[in-house]
Order: structure tokens, then sequence, then C-alpha cells
């Protein structure tokens, strides 16, 4: 089963003539996704080959749809052009939109959000500034690479692409049902909320591991949902301890302003809601690891 | 990137919204060129990044040039909660009748804009909202409606501004919301907002904070950046593409994606609790893909800062390739060398994920004495602090 994204999703990249999208188009399809063509307007009706595979380009993600069928966009285009082509995909209703790019400007992202809302939200956005959405051995929708884990049964939700790959890296060997990269921006379309209500409904997941970072609030939100919400383990990890305050750790959210966004509060809050929290990546897989085996 | 008052008082004037006539200096000179210009009283504000100026004597009144030659002697060079003094902004004096308190920022949580609205201003708006809520208006915003005449009545009006008010605050609402906009703002607060004892509205604070996303659209934000404050080793990483924030540890940190290096800086200062406290001297992420010049450019800035006692690169190789980042170092180490840089500091590197085993390969052939392989990310942490405590 897994969350959002299975072996049936049909895949379309928007972006997939560019340099990022072509390589990426290229691993999904090796790492078994079912890549079913791209858009590009001024391409619209060329053929692009991937080692073999004859991908359609289509003019737009709503032509995309109506000839093949995707339920799927991901999206390589470059900043100044994220918020039309999310717009775009929004427009066509397509159920899931993966925003991969990095450098959207926070005025863009809510402002196609606010417009994905007025259309009743029948698109769930990723991202941006995101690795994407993998369900191992069945589709990989994004830049997360594909062979680093297997299926299995845990979750795992986080705003950071390595530290996401770490944590599968650490767990391999118990695998994973869905792992969804969230991003590090300020405003993102899905949050650690969503994907933790997914996980709790989703038969194929046993716990979740949940990863944080420093920055605004949405950590402590997440936990007061596990307290009402999950019945399912939840194992958390956040990072960022040592951040100074006023400074961007690299993620456009990822700041500490006046006493707001600590590592320290959102542990605690974690906590208070029955999550352990590890203090290292490895400390964190070590508690997941003790639940899997049921110790 | 936050603005100063001064860079805020022009982007308002910019944009039609009413301001006091001022001016900028960096020496008691311009000060004096600035007053004589302006004529009459002045006020002379220091222009720092940190709130509580006024108590700390950055604030003074001047009769004329010649006081505000006096007064901005007095300023520059102040220290204001460890924030020296460049800059005073010089104004007219206003005649306050009444304070009010405006803003817009994002609301995260929300995930769309917020403006909070006051007529208790010239106070911390937290205090206020915190002793009395109901003297505090939140209104979401949406991003694509935006704040046109009929949303500003409708903030005025739950605020309670006076009658005699509430049309100058609409227009102030409507014109503040479109710089916001159009400077691609994530903040602009205006506290306080003025009732100038003539009757007119004035701006008489700005805290603005830009979006750096946004700056491909704003090809004139680049000018705003304060590069006397900006760190020497940060401004060099930024030319070079690097994401690179100076912190004040002796172990260098490189790694690759923004989570992962966040956590390897916990992860140094914890194993730093064991050896003499060392602590993370930066962070530095190189991105996703490291290529050999990358890796130099990255090496370098770290190993140029003289705090640094050992370095830690941790990769966990993704889309990357780990032989070719242990390509990367290597080469890298080899570049400096003929750059003239004599490497002297020892390196611990930690590759994981894809094709690690190749990576840790090559680093062992390369027989380095200078690199040290660990391959954990906890266990190349103790070691790299351990090197740093030997070090310092």
């Amino acid at each position: 089963m897994a969350i959002w994204l299975t072996k049936d999703s049909k895949v379309i990249v928007q972006g997939m003539t560019g340099s990022e999208g072509s390589k990426h188009t290229r691993r999904m399809l090796a790492a078994g996704t079912n890549v079913v063509g791209g858009v590009n307007p001024r391409k619209a009706g060329q053929t692009v080959d991937f080692d073999g595979t004859e991908l359609p380009v289509f003019a737009s993600v709503a032509d995309a749809m109506a000839e093949t069928g995707a339920d799927v966009t991901v999206i390589f285009v470059p900043p100044q052009f994220t918020k039309a082509a999310v717009v775009e995909a929004i427009d066509a209703a397509i159920p899931l939109a993966v925003v991969i790019t990095e450098g959207v400007p926070v005025h863009d992202t809510a402002a196609f959000w606010a417009y994905n809302l007025a259309q009743g939200e029948r698109t769930r956005i990723i991202g941006p500034n995101c690795p994407g959405i993998a369900s191992p051995g069945a589709s990989n929708a994004g830049i997360i690479p594909a062979d680093i884990t297997g299926a299995g049964r845990i979750g795992l939700v986080s705003k950071s692409g390595t530290l996401t790959y770490q944590m599968m890296y650490e767990l391999r060997d118990i695998g994973f049902s869905t792992c969804v990269g969230i991003g590090g921006d300020p405003i993102i379309g899905t949050t650690h909320i969503d994907a933790l209500a997914a996980f709790e409904a989703d038969p194929e997941t046993d716990a979740i591991v949940m990863i944080g970072e420093i920055g605004g609030d949405a950590e402590e939100r997440a936990a007061e949902f596990i307290k009402a919400n999950v019945t399912k383990p939840v194992v958390g990890y956040i990072a960022g301890f040592t951040a100074p305050p006023g400074k961007t750790m690299g993620h456009a959210g990822a700041i500490i302003s006046g006493s707001a966004g600590t590592a320290e509060a959102k542990q605690a809050a974690l906590e208070a809601v029955g999550v352990k929290v590890g203090k290292t990546p490895t400390e964190t897989a070590k508690l997941m690891r003790e639940i899997m085996s049921g110790n | 990137m936050d603005l100063y008052e001064y860079q805020g008082r022009d982007l308002f004037e910019r944009h039609g919204l009413p301001v006091l006539a001022g001016g900028v200096a960096t020496t008691p000179q311009e000060a004096r060129a600035i007053a004589e210009r302006l004529g009459g009283r002045v006020v002379v504000k220091a222009q720092v990044k940190v709130g509580g100026r006024g108590k700390a004597g950055g604030v003074k009144l001047a009769e004329g040039p010649d006081e505000a030659v006096a007064r901005a002697t007095d300023i520059l060079g102040m220290d204001i909660k460890g924030h020296t003094v460049h800059k005073v902004m010089i104004t007219v004096t206003a005649d306050v009748a009444e304070e009010y308190y405006f803003s817009y920022l994002l609301d995260r949580a929300n995930r769309t804009f917020l403006c909070i609205a006051s007529v208790a201003g010239g106070m911390d708006i937290e205090q206020v909202a915190a002793e009395t809520p109901d003297r505090v208006v939140k209104a979401p915003i949406d991003a694509n409606t935006g704040v046109d005449e009929a949303k500003a009545r409708e903030i005025v009006s739950a605020a309670g501004f006076p009658a005699e008010v509430a049309d100058q605050v609409v227009e102030v609402a409507v014109g503040l919301w479109q710089a916001f906009v159009a400077e691609d703002a994530t903040l602009v607060e205006v506290n306080p907002l003025a009732k100038n004892g003539d009757g007119r509205m004035l701006l008489l604070d700005a805290k603005i904070t830009l979006d750096e996303n946004a700056a491909f659209r704003h090809p004139d934000h680049e000018a705003l950046v304060d590069q006397a404050s900006v760190d020497p080793l940060e401004q060099a990483a930024k030319e070079k593409d690097l994401n690179y924030v100076k912190l004040d540890g002796e172990v260098g940190i490189i790694g690759n994606g923004a989570g992962l290096v966040m956590s390897t800086l916990d992860v140094v200062a914890y194993a730093g609790e064991r050896h003499g406290n060392v602590k993370p001297a930066n962070f530095l992420d190189i991105g996703g893909g490291a290529s050999a010049a990358v890796m130099a450019n990255g090496l370098e800035i770290v190993l140029s800062d003289p705090a640094v006692k050992s370095v830690f690169v941790n990769v966990f190789g993704g889309i990357t390739a780990c032989d070719e980042v242990a390509n990367g170092i290597i080469q890298a180490l080899a570049l400096l060398e003929q750059r003239g840089e004599q490497v002297t500091k020892p390196l611990v590197v930690r590759l994981d994920g894809n094709n690690a085993e190749a990576g840790r390969a090559i680093l062992d052939g390369a027989n380095n004495p200078l690199v040290q392989r660990v391959d954990t990310m906890d266990g190349a942490a103790e070691r790299a602090a351990e090197l740093a405590a030997a070090g310092v």
C-alpha cells in the first residue's frame, strides 16, 4: 500500500527536458517508477528517449493527464517558473504534485498554496525545496536515491534530504513503507501532520520516524497531533541543537527567531507526548530498531 | 535579509508611504550636512539590528547641526548589545500625538500572511498581546487577494482605530501591503505608526525582512547588504556559491545537505563535551554534487579560519557517489597545495551511502597522513573533536 505513491502511480515530469529534470527522470525510470511523460509547451509532440524508453512531451499537465491518466507530477522547473508550474498542476487537479525546486520565493509558495486552497485542495503538494517521496520497491517521485533501502513497514517523514537518506540507510535492513521529504522552506504544501495522519491510516506502516529541524513550530504542532491521533509508535529526531539564533542554517526555514523554533522546545514537546527523541541519527535509528524488534 | 531602519525608511519613501525627512551618516561631518539640509531640531538614531537602542543611549535629540555633530560623535562607535554602531540616521522630529502598531508578516503555521494591528503602539507588541489580547488584531491575509481598501477597512475597524485617522490608516495599510508584496518582504513592521500633532500619519520606525530567494527579481536588493557586518569568510564562501555560516568553535565542518550538516554540528558538539569542550567552527553545506573543485573551495574556506584545529567531512552519498567525493577530497588537498596553501590540520572523513566502499578504498589508497577515515558519523565526530582538542 504505502502512502500517496504506489506502484500504480503514473508520474509525469514538469521540466523533464531540462538538465535536472532529465537526469532524475532517468533515475526514476531506473527505480521502476511508471513515468509516462513530461510537460513542456515548446516541445509538445516530441518524444524523449531515456535509455530505450520513449517518453512523450505534452503541452500542459491537463493534456498529459488526459492522454496518459497521470496522477502524479514531479516539478523540476527553475524557481522563476515554479509558481506557474504548480498553478498549472492545480488547475489540472492532479492528485499529487511533488515540487523539488529549491529557492522558490516564499510569496510564490504562499500564492500557489492559497490558490490550491481556493480550488478545494484537490492537489496534494509536497515541497517545495524537498527530495520528494519514495515508496521503496514500488515507486519513486523525486530525487531520493532508490537503492538505499528496500520495502518495509517503517514510515518516514523529514524536512531534510540527506538526513532522510541517512535514516533510510541506518534502517535499511528493516525497510520502509514510504519516505516523504517535506522540505525545509517556511511554507510547505505537506506537513509532518499530514504525513503522520496518512501513516497512521496506512495498514502497511507499523511505526513512524519523524525528522525535524529548528525554525517554526511544525514539530510542536505535530506533537499535539500525535497525542490526539496517532496510536502507532513514533520516534523523533531534531537537527540544530547547536545552531545560534538569527542565523539561517541552509534551509530558508531553519532559523531560530527570538525564543521560537529551538530544537530544545521541539524535543520537549515531542517527549511530552511520549515520542522518543534520539540525540543523533544513529541513536534515533536504534530507538526505532528496538520498537520494530518488539523490545 | 534584515534591513536597517534607514533602509526601511528609504524603502517606505520609495513606495510613497509617509515618513520623516532624513538621511544616514557614517561620520559626524555627514551628520552635520544632513542636519543643515533638514534644518531645525533633529533626532540622531543609532542604526543597529537589535532592539533597546533607546535605553542604551542610541537615540538623541539635537538642536541644530552643531549638536547633531556632537550626538553623532557620541553614538557612532557605541556598542549596543554587542553591535557596534557604524551608521546614524538623522531625521526631523515628529510631534507625536498617538502611537499605533501595524505589521505584515509571514505566518508559517497557517501557511499564509498575517496582519497585526493595534492602537497600543510604541511598545513591544508581544507584551501588549500577552497582557491585553483584545487590543491586538491578527488578521490572516490571502496571498492572492491581498489587502485592498475593503480588507484594510475591515482591519482598521476591527483594531478600533479612531474615526478621525481611519481613512489615513486604511491608505497606509494598502500602501504597506503593496510594498510588502512588491519587495518580496517576509516582514514589514511599523512601530510606532504615529499620528502627528497636525493629524497626519507617519511611519516612524521600520523593521523589514526581505526574502533572499526572491533576489532574482530584485537586483537592487544586493545593494542593501551591509558588507561591513558580513563575516569575511561568509563573504568569500558566498562568492563561491557555498552555503557557509561562521560559528565560534574549533572543529571545521563540511557536509552535504542542510539537515545533515546541522545534525553534524550537534553530533560534534556532543563529542566535544568529552574533549575539551571543543565546538563546531562553522556550518558548510556543499550541496548535492560535490565535485573536486567544490570540495577544494569548501576546504579552503574552512581551513582559512584560524580557529579551526581539525576538519570533519561528513558526506552521505545519495545522488553523489562516495568514490567521486573521495577523489574530490584527495584532489582538493592537491589543489590547495598547488594554490600554495599549507594544509597542516587533520581531516576526519566519514563516507556512507552510494559507493561508500569504493570511496573508502580511494582514501586508504591515497595514504595521506592528514586524512583519517572513520566510517560512522558518531565515531568520526568523536575523532574530529579529539583531534581538535589535542590541537588547541
